[in-house]
């Protein structure tokens, strides 16, 4: 056996590797979710049919593929409820997203310009919150933010509101947790990026003539964008199915796709419905997804 | 040996912006003092450049000399004294305000931008026209040699193309001094060699002042008009390139600029025009009287391998009266060819070791000397150097 031979084999399995993942944990529960979406609901175990039954014979599963239709999807799409989850979804998400790129992108740029003993510190107090649960954490800001709450206190003790200020239940409240929980998100990628730039190049760009702000916008970010890239994917894409802050923080009057389909699911036991929604949310998601790619594949061609 | 230094000196003045004290120099350098933390970089550097000079701030790593031309280029603020650049002093203003360019020992290209871009970005930023920016970057990559490039990015370059980029690139604003920190440490030694000689010519051609940082005392004799040899933070000496190899102020200094024989001794006696030294390990040495009256006993004489001679059998003569006024005995210990000279190291009958390097003028040498063969080692008095520290 050829040593290329003997090389040649793990390589292949490595190659295979992450298609056999996908394939295991993606598209197999991709594929009971699809047909459950396709399926009515029933007062049944499971609660919906057709149920496929492979023994039955090739008529019984001939019959149970007619008996699928798209019916939860036009019901999905049709129902101002539903479409307007959606779109209270991709509000929240991408003006979450847009306020932690904000906060995240100066956080990320002062540690990158740190002493390098102090970029090491800054980065375990990123960390640090992770070590506790999140649950824990949003419960802290429910404490916080209630009526006689730290931050109700230290309001009036400061004299700047007469009576107690309403958080809690408000989409303030929401956007705060949600921007204090996916912050390391957003910083870690920018960081990455920020550190690994060469600093002669913004001194270049300064000793051609470029006042700090143009800088900046002409070299520092325009280089930092797979960075900025990266934390926003990370953060967009869980906030978009966001279902626990929303949830603890945010009022009941509207809700977000994550909740609708968990009140589907839990509530109203329509598992049909509540996957139809699912598989919508995934097609949401999917095009920011393929967007990036697409960019980042043009900007590898393009070298 | 003082008349001699002073034919050397006449040579040098010829030379364009060696003497800048003739007239206004276009940049003084005036008590530079830089700290970071308690580390002294830069302790108390004066220094005028002429216009139109090819100067070279040469020293070992960790010297202050990239510091000091960070402070040319605006990067770090100088702690004490003046930068003056045609009269107005610049310490304290921000890199983007001066006119001065760098071309950075990375190359520092920005990696999103095409050739044509990285050119016109400072002449963007000085707000040119259009149609003169297009111009002017045609003409940086016709200078360069990057025809059909522009459409390139830089990392679809070779090391020395990007090197052409940066310099197109820093030229282009037209600055009145152009800094070059270590342009050719990245290229290997036969692109390096070729690029000295093209950035000579270009400086020659544009009549621009280059300040160049380097570590390589080759690189800095080749191109430069004048050298400043920077030890500690501290200006050591500032000569032309002969003077500094011919002249050397302190043992240091001849020891990084080329290679050297020192033997240390005490001063004996001071007759006409000649000192005698007893040195430790090579005899007694006669040497030309220093510029500079000697002050202290203690010495060291400093003499080049190359003007260090070698002889088969014992010269005739007084050694008093004929040139070759210095001579030791000894063996040949150690023969290495170079190609075009052959290195010698002969181990004196007194104790010493001198290195002795001798042009190789023939083809077939029938006298080359080998090992184990008794020479006589030989130079004159104005051949050697007194060195005091």
């Amino acid at each position: 056996m050829s040593a290329r031979r003997i090389f040649a084999r793990p390589a292949r399995f490595a190659a295979i590797a992450p298609y056999l993942w996908m394939a295991l944990f993606f598209l197999v529960p991709f594929g009971f979710v699809l047909k459950i979406s396709l399926s009515q609901t029933a007062i049944a175990q499971p609660p919906y049919e057709p149920v496929f039954d492979f023994t039955a014979g090739w008529a019984a599963i001939k019959a149970a593929f007619g008996a699928l239709s798209i019916e939860n999807f036009k019901l999905l799409v049709s129902d101002d409820l539903y479409v307007f989850a959606y779109v209270r979804s991709l509000t929240v998400a991408i003006t979450a997203t847009a306020i932690l790129l904000l906060i995240g992108y100066p956080i990320a740029y002062g540690m990158a310009r740190l002493p390098a003993r102090w970029q090491a510190v800054a980065m375990v107090l990123v960390i640090v919150p992770f070590w506790t649960s999140f649950l824990i954490r949003i419960y802290a800001w429910i404490n916080i933010l209630q009526h006689d709450g730290l931050l109700n206190q230290i309001l009036l003790a400061l004299h700047l509101v007469s009576q107690p200020v309403v958080w809690l239940s408000t989409d303030s409240a929401m956007y705060l947790g949600i921007v204090y929980s996916y912050l390391p998100f957003m910083i870690l990628p920018l960081y990455a990026t920020l550190a690994k730039m060469e600093p002669a190049l913004e001194e270049a760009a300064a000793d051609l003539g470029a006042p700090p702000g143009a800088v900046f916008w002409l070299v520092t970010f325009p280089l930092s964008l797979p960075g900025v890239g990266a934390g926003v994917l990370l953060c967009f894409i869980p906030i978009v199915g966001e279902f626990v802050i929303p949830d603890l923080l945010a009022g009941s009057n509207s809700l977000m796709i994550g909740q609708t389909l968990w009140l589907e699911f839990f509530t109203n036991k329509d598992w049909p419905v509540a996957s139809a929604a699912a598989i919508i949310l995934l097609i949401v998601l999917l095009a920011p997804l393929l967007l990036y790619e697409r960019v980042q594949r043009r900007q590898l061609e393009e070298r | 040996m003082a008349d001699e230094l002073e034919g050397i000196k006449a040579a040098d003045a010829a030379r364009p912006g060696a003497h800048p004290a003739t007239g206004r120099p276009l940049l003084r350098i005036d008590g530079v003092v830089k700290n970071f933390g308690a580390f002294r970089a830069v302790d108390g550097v004066s220094l005028d450049i002429g216009a139109g000079e090819f100067f070279a701030l040469l020293g070992p790593s960790g010297c202050g000399k990239t510091t000091l031309l960070r402070m040319l280029a605006g990067f770090e603020a100088p702690d004490a004294g003046r930068i003056l650049l045609g009269g107005s002093d610049i310490a304290q203003a921000l890199p983007h305000e001066r006119p001065v360019n760098m071309m950075f020992q990375s190359y520092a290209l920005f990696p999103h931008l095409s050739v044509r871009d990285n050119i016109a970005f400072g002449l963007k930023r000085a707000g040119m026209a259009r149609a003169d920016i297009a111009t002017r970057v045609a003409e940086m990559v016709a200078l360069v040699k990057l025809d059909g490039m522009e459409k390139r990015k830089p990392d679809q370059l070779s090391g020395g193309q990007r090197q052409r980029v940066a310099l197109a690139r820093a030229l282009a604003r037209r600055p009145q001094l152009l800094l070059l920190d270590e342009p050719l440490a990245a290229l290997d030694k036969k692109l390096r060699e070729s690029t000295q000689g093209e950035l000579m010519e270009l400086q020659r051609r544009l009549g621009m002042t280059f300040i160049i940082v380097t570590h390589d005392q080759e690189e800095a004799m080749t191109m430069a008009t004048r050298i400043g040899v920077m030890d500690a933070g501290k200006l050591v000496q500032v000569a032309s390139p002969r003077e500094l190899y011919e002249a050397p102020r302190s043992r240091w200094i001849a020891q990084f600029v080329g290679d050297i024989n020192l033997f240390e001794g005490e001063l004996q006696s001071r007759e006409a025009h000649r000192v005698t030294i007893a040195t430790r390990d090579a005899g007694t040495l006669v040497v030309a009287e220093p510029r500079a009256p000697v002050g202290k006993t203690t010495v060291s004489v400093a003499i080049r391998p190359e003007k260090v001679k070698l002889s088969r059998r014992a010269l005739d003569g007084d050694a008093d009266q004929g040139p070759a006024i210095n001579r030791l005995e000894g063996t040949v210990s150690d023969v290495c060819y170079l190609g075009g000279s052959t290195a010698y190291k002969v181990k004196l009958d007194a104790g010493g070791t001198v290195r002795s390097a001798i042009a190789n003028t023939a083809r077939r040498d029938s006298d080359a000397y080998s090992v184990n063969q008794r020479v006589v080692v030989w130079f004159t008095s104005n051949d050697c150097v007194v060195l005091e520290q």
